[in-house]
Formats: structure tokens, sequence, C-alpha cells
């Protein structure tokens, strides 16, 4: 993939040009080769060469942006996908996603918040081709049609390559609200496209930022390599350190202290590995010592005894409850999870007097180059965000806290650097899923009508440390997407799926110095957990099956109900299954889309090892764009979050993190993934995000399949061999 | 100075015969196909093959691979059964673990040609993907087998 290439070079070659300005208000699009300055989001560019070249603002870590985006815009432009060159973008203000207000890849938002202006700008596209070749010919425009690239005039077999007719196009105005495509006219869209990335990712061409290099930047030429010493607990500041020794180590060129820790430049990797070991820091013990999982859990379930802030209140849940015919009550906990993606953090940064250029694996351009520009003062102009592959991002590279510090460290040494964060790094300097603590009760009536729900929360705050301002009157908004979000929020469905008379929601954030952010699906996860184990619980209570339960308090919520339903269908729910396994279901919604699963699994009574054998996905996201992607999505995120709910969890000590490499944090592997079967529920409702949705709803259908097999509750997750031994011993 | 051969290449290179092979291949011969993961031989990205066997490059100092063969995934051909087979069933998604992968099927297919899923298993149990592209690592191991099937009955 090239990267990024300037407008000026770009808008030399003549052809037809559209863009798509987003502002907060909505969209216009444009005809870039009339307009001289133009913030463009999306360009669509015709050249005479009869090719199509797509640029997209996304960062492309696996989800399939590149390729479902583009097949939007081919698809209303009636381009052939040979002619079809896709380009990755650079970091511009224009391509700001309109659901997000920045230019980051998140909240399963890449399609859902461009659909409609992607379809536009293609469907104007093709509307000015068919104009300029009924000009041309001087016929009417209905008697002509594009066809894969070509504008066609049946009565005088005449036809016209859009290669042909993109100057003459290129003089029309822009139509703002073309013809859309009916759905049966879709010639891509909906139809399973191989993406375009996955060429040069198996021939091993990709670029990914640990990648970048003198040998594929011509620029970085005589680069250094960086690693950092950095604090092994949070708040640790650095007391002595032996410079000279590091300096010594053959290859080490500088050792300078940042705000990041002690930065060590050298030729190679491996010598600059050896000086940042040869520095034997000695540390402060940080801002809270004392803390390890046991005091963290200890003070997260204190905080449940304490009265939180209101996030939400509907009707008189303290009054249903006390009123109910039944009452149940259920704490649960959720431990930090770490992101680990594949390729560990790092940037490669060169700044000269009059340039910044900052290659790396961001999630988030608008940040990145806002760090950038505040560290160099170079205007943004002058800053050049370089976007390579992810190796995968889960949400980690949205917060790219790992670019400030290689552009400090290009600015000291006046030298084009690559930082790496060794896999010890990227884990003990993880932002983690924030951890969670859960106390809900809920009342039924007589026919075992679920009446009042009352929901407290405990979590470590994601915004914090990160942008304060956000929370308001001791809300922090990120916590509660999947229980509660507001009416106005770009996720419009991250909120409890039920009817409930009487719903009270409240909040504490915990005191403690751990660093989150969001982990894929965000608090998704770890509240979708709760709603959906307590749902579990109440229906056990209210003596009906867990489906039919959920199903009675979703009368009026189509899209839940139709999910639910489907996965029922193909799991079988409610037939036979062998004797010692479990059957669980949960549903969820967030992102604009509607999940719902079944998982199958045994317990082995005597090792506590739970084995799962199905997993099954129903989803509902709409209108389809590239349904082989959206499966891969659903299966990925499936995998990840069995091994959230059967493995993962952070370890603290000492006022740091304890866990450092795959060694001490097992994930799941091959041998550990069940069937996973996902079925797409047809649906012409308003379009939904995927990428992050095969996370919520099956580490509690894990949980009440547990209960299932065996009786037991655990309200905590991972649910590893040595909690489930623990919790079938007590029962 | 230490003489390595690497993709039937010769390539000599100053540097201290216990840095990890992986960091030579990266930094000094620019083949950066083969990555860094985790640097303790736990997750499979740094997989090449060091006189036909699938090794952790991250854990194998270089010193100890001279004269020996060595075959990157830049080495491996474009027309090799496990790469055409990764692109027809979509295999990798963000891929940045899948040159480890592949190298680590091209050794197991080297050695077994139609290994049973106990094998696969035990083989691919070492590797590490976060995206969660088991499923389709094994679809892509199947599709391998049966290229390598059509490829054999063709010569």
């Amino acid at each position: 993939m090239n990267p990024t290439i300037s407008r000026r070079s770009f808008l030399k070659v003549t052809g037809l040009t559209i863009a798509v300005s987003v502002t907060p208000f909505g969209y216009t699009l444009l005809n870039a080769a009339e307009k001289k300055d133009f913030k463009p989001n999306v360009w669509l560019h015709i050249t005479s060469d009869n090719k199509v070249t797509i640029y997209i603002g996304n960062s492309e870590m696996g989800q399939g942006a590149l390729t479902a985006k583009s097949m939007i815009i081919a698809d209303e432009l009636e381009a052939d996908w040979k002619q079809v060159q896709i380009r990755q973008g650079g970091a511009k203000d224009a391509y700001k996603n309109p659901v997000m207000g920045a230019q980051i890849t998140v909240a399963s938002a890449s399609v859902r918040g461009f659909y409609e202006p992607l379809r536009k700008a293609g469907a104007a596209g093709k509307a000015m081709l068919v104009k300029a070749a009924a000009e041309t010919w001087n016929v009417p425009e209905n008697e002509c049609k594009a066809v894969l690239g070509t504008v066609k005039h049946e009565k005088t077999k005449r036809s016209l390559t859009y290669g042909q007719l993109c100057e003459k196009a290129s003089k029309l105005e822009v139509p703002q609200n073309p013809p859309l495509k009916k759905e049966e006219e879709f010639r891509y869209m909906g139809k399973p496209m191989p993406r375009v990335d996955v060429p040069e990712k198996v021939r091993a061409k990709a670029v990914y930022g640990l990648d970048v290099n003198d040998g594929n930047v011509k620029e970085l030429k005589g680069m250094l390599y960086a690693v950092i010493a950095r604090p092994p607990a949070y708040g640790a500041k650095p007391q002595s350190f032996d410079q000279k020794a590091a300096e010594k180590v053959r290859g080490v060129v500088k050792v300078l202290q940042i705000p990041q820790g002690i930065a060590v430049c050298a030729t190679s990797t491996q010598a600059a590995l050896d000086g940042k070991n040869a520095l034997k820091v000695q540390w402060d013990k940080g801002t809270l010592p004392d803390m390890d999982n046991a005091y963290i859990e200890k003070l997260m379930m204190a905080d449940l005894d304490k009265p939180g802030a209101k996030a939400h209140e509907v009707g008189d849940a303290k009054k249903a409850i006390n009123e109910a015919a039944k009452k149940v009550e259920a704490t649960y906990f959720v431990p930090c999870v770490a992101h680990t993606t594949m390729e560990p953090m790092n940037t490669t940064a060169y700044v000269q007097a009059d340039r910044c250029d900052v290659w790396s694996p961001t999630q988030n351009q608008t940040l990145t180059l806002g760090m950038a520009a505040g560290i160099t003062k170079l205007p943004p102009e002058k800053i050049h965000i370089h976007t390579t592959f992810l190796g995968c991002g889960l949400g980690r590279r949205a917060m790219p806290d790992f670019v400030p510090e290689a552009v400090i460290i290009a600015t000291a040494i006046e030298k084009p650097v690559k930082v790496m964060w060794t896999r010890e790094d990227d884990i003990r300097h993880d932002r983690f899923r924030a951890p969670m603590t859960h106390r809900i009760q809920g009342g039924l009536d007589a026919q075992g009508q679920l009446i009042g729900w009352s929901h407290k929360v405990s979590a470590v705050s994601i915004m914090k440390y990160v942008n304060p301002k956000a929370i308001k009157d001791g809300i922090d908004p990120y916590i509660l997407w999947g229980i509660w979000n507001g009416p106005d929020s770009p996720h419009w469905n991250d909120s409890i799926q039920y009817e409930i008379p009487n719903l009270y929601i409240e909040l504490l954030l915990a005191d403690l110095p751990i660093l989150c952010w969001p982990w894929r699906a965000v608090q998704n996860g770890p509240n979708a957990y709760a709603n959906e184990c307590f749902m579990d619980e109440l229906a056990h209570a209210a003596g009906k099956d867990p489906l039919e339960f959920r199903l009675q308090n979703l009368k009026n919520n189509k899209r839940a109900t139709r999910v639910l339903q489907t996965v029922a269908e193909k799991a079988g729910w409610g037939k036979p299954i062998p004797k010692g396994q479990g059957r669980g279901i949960a549903q969820h919604a967030c992102f604009g889309t509607w999940i719902a699963q079944v998982v199958d699994l045994s317990v082995d009574e005597k090792t506590g090892k739970i084995k799962v054998h199905k997993v099954v996905a129903a989803v509902d996201c709409g209108p389809v764009i590239n349904p082989g992607p959206l499966v891969e999505q659903i299966e990925g995120g499936n995998i990840l979050a069995l091994s959230t709910a059967l493995k993962e969890e952070v370890k603290f000590a000492n006022g740091g993190v304890a866990t450092s490499n795959f060694d001490n944090y097992p994930v799941i592997r091959m041998s550990e993934v069940p069937e996973i079967e996902v079925h797409i529920v047809k649906s012409t409702d308003k379009i939904g995000g995927i990428g992050e949705l095969g996370i919520p709803a099956v580490a509690p259908a894990v949980a009440n399949a547990f209960f299932s097999a065996t009786g037991v509750r655990i309200r905590r997750i991972p649910l590893t061999p040595k909690t489930v031994l623990e919790a079938l011993k007590k029962s | 100075m230490i003489s390595l051969n690497v993709n039937g290449k010769t390539f000599r290179v100053d540097v201290p015969p216990d840095v990890p092979l992986l960091w030579v291949l990266r930094d000094h011969l620019k083949l950066t196909g083969t990555k860094y993961a985790c640097g303790i031989g736990e997750c499979g990205a740094c997989t090449v093959h060091i006189n036909s066997k699938a090794q952790r490059s991250c854990v194998v100092p270089v010193g100890e691979v001279k004269g020996k063969k060595i075959t990157t995934i830049e080495g491996l051909s474009n027309n090799h059964p496990v790469k055409r087979a990764w692109i027809e069933e979509q295999v990798p998604q963000c891929g940045f673990c899948q040159p480890g992968v592949m190298m680590q099927v091209a050794a197991l297919l080297s050695q077994s040609r139609t290994p049973d899923p106990d094998k696969i298993i035990s083989s691919m149990d070492d590797i590490i993907c976060r995206c969660g592209t088991y499923p389709r690592i094994k679809k892509g191991i199947r599709k391998a087998v049966q290229l390598m099937r059509r490829e054999v009955k063709k010569s």
C-alpha cells in the first residue's frame, strides 16, 4: 500500500475528483477539480487511464474497512472492481468520521459512519459521467446507462469508458442528491469480496509500524533503534541509573532521560536492549506500592457499599423491588484484561527544522497529529502522519501514547528513530480494559415479569487520565456503554435492551492508579456480562426458560427478539443436549447492531477445565456490505471473548503490573477454539457496526452455560480451572 | 563476521554470536516479514525454517545457525500452496502473526502431506493469533493440502 500522496501531486492528474466535506452539520459533495481550498473526506478520483482511485482515511487492522468502504463507492459508481485501486489516506481533519468527530478508527464506526456519504459520492460520480456521455452524444441522459465502468447508449450501440469521460465530467456540477441504487441493483454490496489487503499480507509485502526502516523508507537513512526503560510501578520515578554502562555497550549511540523513562538509542534493536539492561535503573516505589489484585478487588467491592453518582433513572426502582413478589441480588467482578496486540506498540519519527514525519500503526490520526504538533511546535500542515498497517488494534492504538516519546527522542537526537516497546513494555504499560464490579438488584412480579432493576457499578475510569473534562457529575460515560447511554450518543443503542419500567443506574469511579482505555467493545464486554448473567439468574428465580424470559421482556424490541429467535433456532435451543454438557444464551446491542449467542460446553469436575464445544451467533447489523469479513469479525471476536471468559486476567504486584509476557498471560490457542457458527439476520434497518460485536454476548453465554452444566453460579471471570474447582468445592 | 545462508543467498553480518537471529534478519538484512511479538518463543510470530525445520528465530542465537540453511517468509515462493491457500481462504485479518503461522504450516506440510487434525492442532498450538483466525488457519491448511495433492498429481 502506498503511503500518503500529497494533494498537490495528486491534483496534477486530470480527471474527475469527487470529495466529501464533512462538518458537524452534515456533508457536501464537491468537485475537487473546481475548488481551490476544500477539505476532502473521501476521495474518489477517476483518471484518463480508466483507473478509479479511492482514498480511505481509516486504519486497516484486519477488519476490512478499506475494502468495505471502497465497495460502497465502487458499487454506486458502477465501476468495474478491476479498475479500482485503494489507497490509505493521510492524517487530515477532512477524514474525520462524522460519528466520532475525529479521524479515528474505533467504535465499529468506519462503515456505519460513512455509509450514506460514500454511497452518494459514488452515485454522484456515476450521474456526472452519464451526463457527460449524454452531452457528448447529444442524446437524452435517460437513454444512457452506466455498466461496469462504461457508459452505453443502447440505441446507437455507442459506449465510452469512465476514463474517456472523466475530463468532461469534471467540468460538471456535482449533484447533491443523486439517485441511489436499489438493493437488487447492488453489484458489490452484500456479496463476499476478497479483502484488498490480504495478498500483500500473505506475500510479506505489508509494512507494519514495527517494520518501518531505512530499507523500505528512503528518508530514514541513518535511523536509530530505541527502547525505553519504563517505571515498574504506577507513578515510579527513576532514582539512579548507570548511563556510562549503557553507553559502553557496542552500538549504543545515545542515552537520554525523557518523561516516559530512560531512552537508549542504538544502531540496532539488540544493542538498544543490551543498553537498557546495562542501565540498572533504581526506581522509587510509585504512588500505591501496596496495590495487587487482592487490593483492587477488595477496594472495588467495598465501593459497592457506598452511594454512587446517579446516571439514569426511570420510575422508582427501589420501591418496585421492595414490593416485588421475588427479589434477586447478585454481585459480579470482571478483572483487567490486556490488549496484547501481536504487534507491540511502536512509532518511527523524523523531525527536521521544517517538517516532522511520523510512521505509526495508529488508530487515531487526529490525536497522533496533535501530539506531534504539540511537541515540535510545527504547524499541522508540516506534520506528516504515515499510517502503516496495524498488527491488530483492539482499541489500544486509539490512544497513541507511543507517539510522543518517538517525537521527543527524534527531536533531541536530530536523527530518525524507531521506538519499539518490548512485549513486556506492551503489557506492563498497556491501558487495560477497565476492571469492574457490578451489584444488581432485580424484582419480579407474581407472573415472573421484570418490574425493577437497580444497578450499581464500580470501575476504574477510562477518561480520568485522558480527558477528565469528559467526566460530568461523577459519570464517565465510557464505563456505562452497554448499560445506559444517552439518546444523543453516537452509540445510540448501547443500553440495556429490556423493557424495565423501574430502572436505576449509579456509578462509582474507583480510586486506583491503573491506566485504562477502550478494549474491543469497550465496557460493553463487562457490562453485557453482568446484565446477561443477571437475566439468567432472574429467569431461574422466575422459574422460566432463559430464552423465554428474555423474549418476554423484549416485547417491543424487534431486532433483539429476532437475533434471539434466530440463534435459538440455529443452536437447537430447547432440544436435549448430551449429558454433562451445559448450554447458555445471551444477547446484547451496541454500535448500532444486535447480537445473540448460544454456547455449549462441558466441565471436567476433577480438573476444573471447561471445554467449549460450540458457539453460535446471530447478528443483525442492518445492510451488509461485505459478508466475508463480517463473519470473520464475529468469529474472531468470539474467540477473543472466549479467551477473556476462560483465561485472561492481568496480575498486579507492588503497585505495578506483574504480568509481562505470554508465558504468564495465557491466551486462547487453537486447541481450545470450538466450532463457531455465525448467522446474519437479513435486515433493512439502519446500518450498524461489526468490529466489536463478537465480544459482548460470549462471556455471559459461557457463564450461563456453566450454570446449566453444574448448577453453580460463578460471578466473576475468567473461569479458570482454579476458580471453577474452588466454586464446585464450595457448592 | 558471521556468514549466513538466508533464502539461498549468502550474507555476512558483523554482530555478536549471541544476538537472536530475529534481529539480524529484521535490522541487518531488512527481512521484516519475520515478526517480533514476544521475544521468548511463546507466540510463533518469528518462525523461520532452519534446515527445513520450523524454529522460533527470537530464541535462536545467530552464532548457532552458521552454515545452516535459513528460509524466511520472503523466501517461501509466492506460488507455494500455503501462500495460495492463505489468499484463497482469506486467512489473515491484521496479518501480523501470519508469516510465522505460514512458515509453521509449510514446515508441517513438508513433513506430512496429509496431517490429521490432532497433528495439526499439536503443531499449531504454539502460535498465537490475537485476531482469532484459528478457524481460518485450519481451513487454510486443508486448502493447502488439497493444492499440494493437485500438484503431486500433475507432476
